[in-house]
């Protein structure tokens, strides 16, 4: 059985390898991605302080200092969460008017400092309650979920075209006709891409750290792990998808169904937090969601394995169901 | 039947689509070391047959068994097939495409004697999507020669490929069947048959109409000789003489037993015979004999 799985896994790699085009798109995508979205959100950062207010809205007569230029203020409904943002500086300062004034300011910011010298100008009662926490910038937010989408999309995609292409030419017919058994076969597929998506993905992790000087928070052996799991289940369910199809229209809608409500919902680009409550139990079904969140979790928050446990087991408990429905419906030919 | 063991039997195969029964209750069986050829017009059935046989059909009713066993594990790891389509893997070398195959058996032989084996050794590092029709079928039916098979099936292997190219793959079978093999081949290419086959099952519309070795049956059905004329040069009033007649597509057969008096008729008629042929009967006139049409039609 290793032989035959050996045999078909080295096969599969060389074709992929050869296939220059796809094998420079797998590379070329995310990294231009990453670099034309730090170049439209990065930057120069805009000329606003943005200061969170307590409260479902907010209210310009409650304090003169609300009338202050160039600070925008956006209502905060949860102290945790605001007091979470002034810590990765996403905002500058934390505002509750109920009763005595009161903020929260990372003193590691600058504009922070800034932006808690004009509180203080006109409103000197106000009340400071201190915060640190390094600066989380967009491109180190967007990273890890782009590494994630790259990893979808090479999953899915991957995946599911090479099997529907073998089933349609009948190259899965003269195979069936071998000892070769559709578990075996499925497996090569799921270790050849494995190999080759963790391969690209720490390469596209060492070059883009390097070009937006990122250093992770947390440990890169646990990332490695989250990968690994992370396109398992992923690949799996390409495989799922491309297990009994045997039409390319059938199955590149099908799988455009899948990446793009994952893609737009699973947070890659920004934070579902504040989304009504279905949407994020929807997000939370999504693989990318489960690996994008532990990825930021791992990166930004310097987070070990017990706080990614739940992830890093759906991953796997998703992996196994995947597999098994798909070996369940696989064809070998069209019928 | 030879008195040698049947390696397969096939006991009263149908197979039904929903608008159409392919195969329709065929039985037989394939002795040991033969070539057993399934012949027939294109939608006669011997495809999916052949496919029945090879495990890669289920059937709707009816067995096959191989060395009197169903068709499990030990027929996968014994039969080598070459499909009448088959693509491989892109991206891969002739080498490679047959090393991978050579990968999921437990025995077999040596890549580099299948390559010599298929006269590969020269196309052993070109990609397998740049050979002519000849080459390709050659490396496919290298695979299909990696595991050393006991049972090769060929499913018109030489459909598409021209002479030279089909001279040179029959040169091929040959040498698997002084090995030993036992082949079981499907093809509409009579000439193909008559030279390669030990045995024969002709089939049309999903039914056995004759089967035996080719000789036999020529032999049953045709005392005579074939005498043949152009269509366009043989005359309606020559259709009334007491001729055993036959029409092809671009020809009239006659067929008789008396050449002597047919050719004195003929000429008496005045019918031209400047392109006038006469030879034995073969498999392509026991089929245009066994249904009123002709094979390839």
């Amino acid at each position: 059985m290793m032989k035959r799985l050996l045999a078909v896994w080295h096969a599969r790699n060389l074709e992929f390898l050869r296939d220059r085009p796809t094998l420079l798109f797998t590379l070329l995508l995310p990294l231009g991605l990453v670099v034309s979205m730090g170049f439209i959100f990065g930057g120069p950062p805009r000329p606003l302080f943005t200061v969170g207010v307590l409260g479902s809205r907010v209210d310009a007569h409650a304090n003169p200092f609300l009338h202050e230029r160039y600070v925008r203020f956006v209502p905060v409904h949860d102290e945790t969460a605001g007091l979470d943002r002034v810590t990765h500086q996403r905002i500058d300062l934390l505002l509750d008017l109920a009763g005595t004034v009161r903020y929260w300011v990372n003193t590691d910011s600058p504009k922070g400092y800034i932006v808690e010298k004009l509180l203080i100008a006109s409103d000197p009662g106000a009340r400071r309650q201190p915060v640190t926490g390094q600066a989380v910038r967009y491109v180190d937010w967007l990273f890890p979920g782009i590494l994630a989408m790259n990893m979808m999309f090479s999953c899915l995609f991957g995946v599911g075209y090479v099997v529907l292409r073998y089933r349609k030419s009948g190259f899965l017919k003269r195979l069936h006709a071998t000892p070769l058994s559709a578990f075996e076969f499925l497996t090569a597929q799921v270790l050849s891409r494995l190999s080759l998506i963790v391969f690209v993905t720490i390469l596209l992790y060492v070059l883009i750290a390097a070009i937006i000087h990122f250093h992770s928070a947390g440990s890169i052996a646990l990332l490695l792990l989250l990968a690994v799991i992370g396109s398992l289940s992923m690949i799996a369910l390409g495989l799922t998808i491309a297990a009994r199809f045997a039409s390319e229209e059938l199955v590149g809608g099908l799988l455009n169904l899948l990446t793009w409500p994952m893609m737009l919902l699973s947070g890659v680009w920004f934070s579902i937090e504040g989304s009504p409550r279905w949407v994020q139990w929807v997000a939370a079904i999504f693989p990318l969601t489960q690996v994008t969140d532990a990825a930021r979790a791992v990166m930004l928050d310097g987070a070990g394995i017990r706080r990614i446990i739940p992830n890093l087991i759906y991953l796997a408990v998703t992996t196994l169901v995947f597999l098994a429905f798909g070996a369940w419906s696989f064809r070998w030919r069209v019928d | 039947m030879p008195e040698s063991a049947s390696i397969l039997e096939v006991h009263n195969l149908v197979k039904q689509y929903p608008s159409v029964t392919a195969v329709d209750g065929v039985s037989f069986a394939v002795p040991e070391g033969t070539c057993f050829g399934l012949l027939g017009p294109n939608g006669a059935g011997k495809t999916t047959t052949i496919e029945i046989m090879e495990g890669i059909l289920p059937p709707t009713s009816g067995e096959v068994r191989y060395r009197g066993e169903p068709v499990g594990a030990r027929f996968r790891e014994e039969a080598g097939i070459l499909f009448q389509k088959t693509a491989l893997q892109d991206f891969l070398s002739v080498r490679q495409s047959v090393a991978l195959f050579r990968g999921l058996y437990e025995r077999g032989l040596d890549v580099d004697e299948v390559l010599r084996l298929c006269a590969l050794e020269k196309l052993a590092s070109r990609d397998n999507r740049k050979l002519s029709g000849g080459q390709q079928q050659r490396l496919l039916l290298a695979i299909a020669l990696v595991n050393d098979p006991k049972v090769l099936f060929l499913d018109e292997p030489t459909t598409g490929l021209d002479p030279q190219a089909r001279r040179n793959f029959w040169e091929l079978v040959e040498s698997i069947k002084a090995r030993r093999k036992t082949i079981i081949l499907t093809t509409h290419y009579m000439e193909e048959a008559q030279l390669l086959c030990d045995e024969i099952v002709i089939m049309d519309r999903g039914h056995i109409i004759a089967q035996g070795a080719p000789q036999r049956l020529l032999n049953e059905h045709f005392a005579e000789v074939l005498l043949e004329l152009p269509r366009h040069e043989f005359p309606d009033v020559a259709r009334k003489l007491p001729l055993k007649l036959i029409d092809a597509s671009d020809r009239v057969e006659i067929s008789t037993h008396d050449l002597d008096s047919t050719l004195r008729a003929l000429i008496e008629a005045h019918v031209p015979l400047r392109n006038l042929r006469i030879r034995p009967a073969n498999l392509e006139d026991l089929f245009l004999d066994l249904t009123g049409k002709e094979l390839r039609a």
